[in-house]
């Protein structure tokens, strides 16, 4: 199986139609938006966005942006990330980028941001290693 | 030591929309942590090829779990969140498997609860994903098990 093109790639999984991801593609550019949802929240008191939704989505825009830039036999898998909470998540859109550091014959290096309101200030981070192999 | 209720665990786990969402449940304490599953199910799937869960399924769990140990070793309600998660995934989880969460706060201080966590489908030994996160821990709360201190 090789990756069906990154337009319909969302649909292609799941989990993405799952947190309802929308992507947006500039030719090699990505950016991943995720419109808020009531089952996203993970603070019902705040309200904010549960904080795995926001790990789980810098995860699958680095995973985009890997298919965008590098025609894969697989969905690149996870190997190990890293993620830094900055702020909350509130109750409204998100929108995510990724640049990716290095590929190499087996392993991707990949960075992500997601922010809200101001691009400037992101809410998380992401930084992992992708087996793309 | 103050200590919280498994009902209480339990309701930290239920009562959170995206927990409930994925279908994840708490199940109970031991030696090596607090403990969550998931049931397999076909909407969290990320890859279609292989049927694996989705990676941003097990770091959601894992967060989840590693919040649930950082209260369970304060012994009270307090708010808290992520600072940092670190995850490194060993192997893809089984298909049609549950997925089971083990995590334990190794040390609270009064600003921070640290804990390790792992990920596995049946075998502890056997992990599918191992974490270690960083969780800060809001202010005093003004009382204990008042949930709506925050």
């Amino acid at each position: 199986m090789t990756v069906p093109v990154p337009e319909h790639l969302f649909e292609h999984i799941p989990f993405a139609r799952f947190l309802r991801l929308e992507l947006d593609i500039a030719g090699n550019e990505l950016r991943t938006h995720m419109p808020f949802a009531p089952h996203l929240i993970g603070n019902p008191l705040v309200p904010a966005l549960h904080g795995g939704v926001i790990g789980a989505f810098l995860e699958m825009t680095a995973m985009m942006q890997l298919s965008v830039t590098e025609t894969l036999d697989h969905i690149p898998k996870p190997v190990g990330l890293s993620l830094q909470y900055l702020r909350s998540g509130r109750s409204v859109s998100t929108y995510g980028e990724a640049r990716i550091n290095r590929i190499g014959r087996t392993i991707a290096n990949v960075e992500a941001r997601a922010w809200q309101e101001v691009r400037e200030n992101p809410i998380a981070l992401l930084q992992a290693h992708f087996l793309i192999a | 030591m103050a200590h919280l209720s498994d009902d209480l665990l339990s309701q930290l786990v239920d009562t959170i929309p995206y927990m409930q969402a994925v279908g994840a449940r708490y199940i109970g304490r031991d030696a090596n942590g607090v403990s969550l599953s998931l049931g397999y199910r076909e909407d969290l799937i990320g890859d279609p090829h292989s049927r694996v869960l989705a990676g941003g399924v097990v770091t959601a769990l894992l967060d989840h779990g590693c919040g649930l140990a950082v209260w369970e070793a304060l012994g009270e309600f307090k708010p808290i969140v992520t600072l940092d998660l670190r995850i490194d995934y060993m192997r893809p989880a089984t298909p049609e498997r549950d997925l089971i969460i083990c995590a334990r706060c190794y040390k609270l201080t009064r600003s921070v609860g640290f804990v390790h966590a792992f990920a596995h489908d049946g075998d502890l030994t056997d992990p599918v994903a191992a974490a270690q996160s960083a969780f800060i821990i809001s202010k005093p709360s003004l009382k204990p098990h008042n949930r709506s201190a925050s």
